[in-house]
Protein backbone atom coordinates (compact mmCIF):
# COMPACT_ATOMS: atom_id res chain seq x y z
CA UNK A 1 0.00 0.00 0.00
CA UNK A 2 1.28 3.46 -0.92
CA UNK A 3 0.26 6.71 0.73
CA UNK A 4 0.85 10.44 0.42
CA UNK A 5 0.51 13.44 2.70
CA UNK A 6 -0.05 16.85 1.13
CA UNK A 7 2.03 19.65 2.65
CA UNK A 8 0.78 23.23 2.41
CA UNK A 9 2.48 26.32 3.79
CA UNK A 10 1.46 26.21 7.50
CA UNK A 11 0.36 22.59 7.57
CA UNK A 12 1.39 21.47 11.05
CA UNK A 13 0.11 17.92 11.55
CA UNK A 14 1.75 16.59 8.41
CA UNK A 15 4.59 14.93 10.30
CA UNK A 16 2.31 13.41 12.96
CA UNK A 17 0.30 11.91 10.10
CA UNK A 18 3.43 10.69 8.29
CA UNK A 19 4.67 9.01 11.45
CA UNK A 20 1.43 7.09 11.96
CA UNK A 21 1.27 6.07 8.30
CA UNK A 22 4.81 4.76 8.45
CA UNK A 23 4.02 2.85 11.62
CA UNK A 24 0.93 1.09 10.24
CA UNK A 25 2.01 0.65 6.62
CA UNK A 26 5.70 -0.02 7.23
CA UNK A 27 6.65 2.46 4.50
CA UNK A 28 7.13 6.21 4.58
CA UNK A 29 4.40 8.17 2.80
CA UNK A 30 5.24 10.53 -0.07
CA UNK A 31 5.28 14.08 1.23
CA UNK A 32 3.76 16.10 -1.62
CA UNK A 33 4.28 19.87 -1.77
CA UNK A 34 1.18 21.95 -2.59
CA UNK A 35 2.79 23.60 -5.64
CA UNK A 36 3.42 20.26 -7.35
CA UNK A 37 0.91 19.60 -10.07
CA UNK A 38 0.80 15.83 -10.06
CA UNK A 39 0.18 13.30 -7.31
CA UNK A 40 2.32 10.17 -7.21
CA UNK A 41 0.40 6.98 -7.77
CA UNK A 42 -0.92 6.11 -4.30
CA UNK A 43 -3.81 4.28 -2.64
CA UNK A 44 -4.39 6.85 0.09
CA UNK A 45 -4.05 10.63 0.14
CA UNK A 46 -4.13 12.42 3.50
CA UNK A 47 -4.73 16.15 3.76
CA UNK A 48 -3.38 17.01 7.21
CA UNK A 49 -4.29 19.55 9.85
CA UNK A 50 -2.80 22.99 10.21
CA UNK A 51 -3.55 26.52 9.06
CA UNK A 52 -2.83 26.34 5.34
CA UNK A 53 -2.14 29.77 3.85
CA UNK A 54 -2.68 31.31 7.28
CA UNK A 55 -6.44 30.66 7.06
CA UNK A 56 -6.65 33.70 4.75
CA UNK A 57 -10.12 34.49 3.36
CA UNK A 58 -11.67 31.30 4.86
CA UNK A 59 -10.04 28.21 6.35
CA UNK A 60 -9.09 25.95 3.46
CA UNK A 61 -10.24 28.37 0.75
CA UNK A 62 -6.80 29.13 -0.68
CA UNK A 63 -5.56 25.55 -0.35
CA UNK A 64 -8.62 24.31 -2.25
CA UNK A 65 -7.40 26.35 -5.24
CA UNK A 66 -3.79 25.09 -5.09
CA UNK A 67 -2.17 23.23 -7.98
CA UNK A 68 -2.05 19.90 -6.24
CA UNK A 69 -5.74 19.96 -5.29
CA UNK A 70 -6.75 19.77 -8.96
CA UNK A 71 -5.09 16.38 -9.17
CA UNK A 72 -6.37 15.32 -5.74
CA UNK A 73 -9.92 16.08 -6.91
CA UNK A 74 -9.35 14.13 -10.14
CA UNK A 75 -7.94 11.17 -8.18
CA UNK A 76 -10.78 11.30 -5.65
CA UNK A 77 -13.31 11.23 -8.47
CA UNK A 78 -11.57 8.12 -9.78
CA UNK A 79 -12.03 6.42 -6.42
CA UNK A 80 -8.68 6.94 -4.64
CA UNK A 81 -9.14 7.13 -0.85
CA UNK A 82 -8.81 10.65 0.54
CA UNK A 83 -8.77 11.49 4.24
CA UNK A 84 -8.96 15.10 5.43
CA UNK A 85 -8.23 15.84 9.05
CA UNK A 86 -9.17 19.19 10.64
CA UNK A 87 -7.81 21.76 8.15
CA UNK A 88 -7.89 18.87 5.68
CA UNK A 89 -11.65 18.56 6.29
CA UNK A 90 -12.04 22.31 5.70
CA UNK A 91 -10.07 21.99 2.45
CA UNK A 92 -12.27 19.09 1.30
CA UNK A 93 -15.48 21.08 1.88
CA UNK A 94 -13.98 24.14 0.16
CA UNK A 95 -13.05 21.86 -2.78
CA UNK A 96 -16.64 20.57 -2.79
CA UNK A 97 -15.42 17.00 -2.45
CA UNK A 98 -17.50 16.94 0.73
CA UNK A 99 -20.81 18.71 1.37
CA UNK A 100 -21.33 21.49 3.91
CA UNK A 101 -18.97 24.03 5.41
CA UNK A 102 -16.99 24.53 8.61
CA UNK A 103 -17.76 27.78 10.36
CA UNK A 104 -16.43 29.67 13.37
CA UNK A 105 -16.97 27.69 16.60
CA UNK A 106 -20.28 28.66 18.16
CA UNK A 107 -18.48 29.61 21.40
CA UNK A 108 -16.03 31.78 19.39
CA UNK A 109 -13.07 30.20 21.19
CA UNK A 110 -10.33 28.00 19.82
CA UNK A 111 -10.92 24.59 21.43
CA UNK A 112 -7.97 22.29 22.11
CA UNK A 113 -8.75 19.20 24.20
CA UNK A 114 -9.53 15.50 23.97
CA UNK A 115 -13.20 14.89 23.21
CA UNK A 116 -15.35 11.76 23.24
CA UNK A 117 -16.49 10.83 19.75
CA UNK A 118 -18.89 8.09 18.70
CA UNK A 119 -18.33 5.97 15.62
CA UNK A 120 -21.66 6.29 13.89
CA UNK A 121 -20.96 4.37 10.71
CA UNK A 122 -18.71 1.33 10.31
CA UNK A 123 -19.54 0.56 6.67
CA UNK A 124 -16.55 2.49 5.40
CA UNK A 125 -12.90 1.76 4.80
CA UNK A 126 -12.10 4.43 7.37
CA UNK A 127 -14.05 2.92 10.24
CA UNK A 128 -14.28 -0.80 9.49
CA UNK A 129 -12.10 -1.64 12.50
CA UNK A 130 -14.48 0.03 14.93
CA UNK A 131 -17.79 -1.20 16.32
CA UNK A 132 -20.97 0.74 15.67
CA UNK A 133 -21.53 3.32 18.43
CA UNK A 134 -18.03 2.63 19.79
CA UNK A 135 -16.88 5.58 21.82
CA UNK A 136 -13.32 6.78 21.23
CA UNK A 137 -11.39 9.81 22.43
CA UNK A 138 -9.66 11.97 19.84
CA UNK A 139 -8.13 15.40 20.48
CA UNK A 140 -9.61 18.44 18.75
CA UNK A 141 -7.70 21.66 18.09
CA UNK A 142 -9.60 24.16 16.00
CA UNK A 143 -11.33 27.52 15.94
CA UNK A 144 -13.53 26.80 12.95
CA UNK A 145 -15.01 23.34 13.23
CA UNK A 146 -18.68 24.19 13.41
CA UNK A 147 -20.16 21.90 10.73
CA UNK A 148 -22.97 23.45 8.77
CA UNK A 149 -25.14 22.17 5.95
CA UNK A 150 -28.76 22.87 5.05
CA UNK A 151 -31.40 20.60 6.57
CA UNK A 152 -31.97 18.64 3.35
CA UNK A 153 -28.26 17.87 3.04
CA UNK A 154 -28.09 16.82 6.70
CA UNK A 155 -31.10 14.52 6.26
CA UNK A 156 -29.53 13.00 3.16
CA UNK A 157 -26.19 12.45 4.92
CA UNK A 158 -27.94 10.71 7.81
CA UNK A 159 -30.17 8.66 5.50
CA UNK A 160 -27.24 7.44 3.42
CA UNK A 161 -25.08 6.52 6.42
CA UNK A 162 -22.57 9.23 5.64
CA UNK A 163 -22.32 10.74 9.12
CA UNK A 164 -19.27 8.78 10.29
CA UNK A 165 -18.37 10.41 13.60
CA UNK A 166 -20.45 12.33 16.10
CA UNK A 167 -19.39 14.23 19.22
CA UNK A 168 -20.64 12.19 22.17
CA UNK A 169 -21.54 12.54 25.81
CA UNK A 170 -23.18 15.93 25.34
CA UNK A 171 -19.79 17.44 24.49
CA UNK A 172 -20.19 19.27 21.23
CA UNK A 173 -17.07 21.46 21.23
CA UNK A 174 -18.01 23.77 18.37
CA UNK A 175 -21.77 23.85 17.80
CA UNK A 176 -21.72 21.48 14.80
CA UNK A 177 -25.13 20.66 13.35
CA UNK A 178 -26.44 17.37 14.77
CA UNK A 179 -23.11 16.91 16.65
CA UNK A 180 -21.45 15.90 13.38
CA UNK A 181 -17.67 15.41 13.64
CA UNK A 182 -16.98 13.61 10.35
CA UNK A 183 -18.70 12.86 7.03
CA UNK A 184 -18.22 10.75 3.91
CA UNK A 185 -18.76 11.63 0.26
CA UNK A 186 -21.36 9.82 -1.80
CA UNK A 187 -18.90 7.24 -3.17
CA UNK A 188 -17.56 6.69 0.36
CA UNK A 189 -13.92 7.08 -0.65
CA UNK A 190 -13.49 10.59 0.77
CA UNK A 191 -13.84 11.34 4.48
CA UNK A 192 -13.27 14.48 6.50
CA UNK A 193 -13.29 14.91 10.26
CA UNK A 194 -12.38 17.70 12.66
CA UNK A 195 -10.88 15.60 15.51
CA UNK A 196 -7.32 14.27 15.17
CA UNK A 197 -7.11 10.45 15.14
CA UNK A 198 -3.42 10.75 14.13
CA UNK A 199 -2.72 12.41 17.49
CA UNK A 200 -4.28 9.48 19.37
CA UNK A 201 -1.98 6.74 18.11
CA UNK A 202 0.89 6.70 20.58
CA UNK A 203 0.16 5.06 23.98
CA UNK A 204 2.59 7.55 25.55
CA UNK A 205 0.06 10.29 24.86
CA UNK A 206 -3.06 8.46 26.03
CA UNK A 207 -5.29 5.67 24.75
CA UNK A 208 -4.33 4.98 21.09
CA UNK A 209 -7.95 5.18 19.92
CA UNK A 210 -7.01 6.62 16.52
CA UNK A 211 -4.94 3.63 15.40
CA UNK A 212 -8.05 1.68 14.36
CA UNK A 213 -8.79 4.22 11.64
CA UNK A 214 -5.38 3.86 10.02
CA UNK A 215 -5.21 0.10 10.53
CA UNK A 216 -8.62 -0.24 8.89
CA UNK A 217 -7.37 1.73 5.90
CA UNK A 218 -4.32 -0.50 5.58
CA UNK A 219 -6.55 -3.56 5.75
CA UNK A 220 -8.92 -2.16 3.09
CA UNK A 221 -6.30 -0.81 0.72
CA UNK A 222 -3.48 -3.38 0.87
CA UNK B 1 -12.33 50.12 -12.96
CA UNK B 2 -12.76 49.48 -9.28
CA UNK B 3 -15.01 46.92 -7.72
CA UNK B 4 -16.18 46.40 -4.19
CA UNK B 5 -17.41 42.96 -3.18
CA UNK B 6 -19.44 42.39 -0.03
CA UNK B 7 -19.50 38.85 1.32
CA UNK B 8 -21.99 38.13 4.09
CA UNK B 9 -23.49 35.07 5.70
CA UNK B 10 -26.77 33.89 4.22
CA UNK B 11 -29.91 34.58 6.17
CA UNK B 12 -30.52 31.83 8.68
CA UNK B 13 -26.82 30.96 9.04
CA UNK B 14 -25.78 31.55 12.63
CA UNK B 15 -23.23 34.34 13.02
CA UNK B 16 -21.61 33.99 16.45
CA UNK B 17 -19.20 36.87 15.76
CA UNK B 18 -22.07 39.19 14.86
CA UNK B 19 -23.82 38.14 18.05
CA UNK B 20 -20.75 38.88 20.17
CA UNK B 21 -20.41 42.31 18.54
CA UNK B 22 -24.10 43.00 19.27
CA UNK B 23 -23.66 42.05 22.93
CA UNK B 24 -20.60 44.27 23.20
CA UNK B 25 -22.50 47.21 21.72
CA UNK B 26 -25.37 46.62 24.17
CA UNK B 27 -22.84 46.55 27.03
CA UNK B 28 -21.42 49.88 25.84
CA UNK B 29 -24.85 51.37 26.37
CA UNK B 30 -26.14 51.24 22.80
CA UNK B 31 -29.43 49.79 23.90
CA UNK B 32 -31.14 50.29 20.55
CA UNK B 33 -28.84 47.73 18.90
CA UNK B 34 -30.71 44.63 17.77
CA UNK B 35 -29.31 41.87 15.60
CA UNK B 36 -25.78 42.40 14.24
CA UNK B 37 -24.38 40.46 11.28
CA UNK B 38 -20.80 40.88 10.13
CA UNK B 39 -19.14 40.15 6.81
CA UNK B 40 -16.22 40.95 4.56
CA UNK B 41 -15.51 43.77 2.14
CA UNK B 42 -13.04 43.16 -0.67
CA UNK B 43 -11.79 45.96 -2.96
CA UNK B 44 -10.56 44.88 -6.37
CA UNK B 45 -8.88 46.90 -9.12
CA UNK B 46 -9.72 45.66 -12.58
CA UNK B 47 -7.99 46.34 -15.90
CA UNK B 48 -11.32 45.65 -17.60
CA UNK B 49 -13.11 48.73 -18.96
CA UNK B 50 -16.30 47.06 -20.07
CA UNK B 51 -18.82 47.03 -17.25
CA UNK B 52 -20.79 43.94 -18.18
CA UNK B 53 -17.63 41.94 -18.80
CA UNK B 54 -16.24 43.07 -15.45
CA UNK B 55 -19.46 42.08 -13.73
CA UNK B 56 -19.39 38.61 -15.30
CA UNK B 57 -15.81 38.01 -14.27
CA UNK B 58 -16.43 39.33 -10.72
CA UNK B 59 -19.38 36.98 -10.39
CA UNK B 60 -17.11 34.11 -11.38
CA UNK B 61 -14.51 35.25 -8.81
CA UNK B 62 -17.18 35.22 -6.11
CA UNK B 63 -18.46 31.77 -7.05
CA UNK B 64 -14.99 30.27 -7.33
CA UNK B 65 -13.14 31.85 -4.43
CA UNK B 66 -14.36 35.00 -2.70
CA UNK B 67 -17.54 33.50 -1.23
CA UNK B 68 -18.38 30.01 -0.05
CA UNK B 69 -21.89 29.85 -1.44
CA UNK B 70 -22.83 27.05 0.96
CA UNK B 71 -22.95 29.64 3.74
CA UNK B 72 -22.32 33.03 2.16
CA UNK B 73 -23.92 35.43 -0.31
CA UNK B 74 -22.23 38.26 -2.17
CA UNK B 75 -22.96 41.66 -3.67
CA UNK B 76 -20.88 43.40 -6.31
CA UNK B 77 -20.53 47.17 -6.59
CA UNK B 78 -18.74 48.71 -9.59
CA UNK B 79 -17.12 52.14 -9.66
CA UNK B 80 -15.82 53.43 -12.99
Amino acid sequence: MKSAVIVFPASNRDRDTAEVLEKVIGKKPHMVWHADSEMPNVDLIVIPGGFSYGDYLRCGAMAAQSHIMRDVIAKANKGVAVLGICNGFQILTESRLLPGALMRNAGLKFVSKPVPVEVEETQSMFTRRYKKKQRVVYPVAHGEGNYFADEDTLDRLEGEGRVVFRYAGGENPNGSARDIAGVLNEKRNVMGLMPHPECACDPLLGPPDGLGLFEGLVEALS
Amino acid sequence: MKARVFVTLKNGVLDPQGKAIGHALNNLGFEAVGEVRQGKLIDIELADKDESRARTSLKEMCEKLLANTVIEKYEIELKP
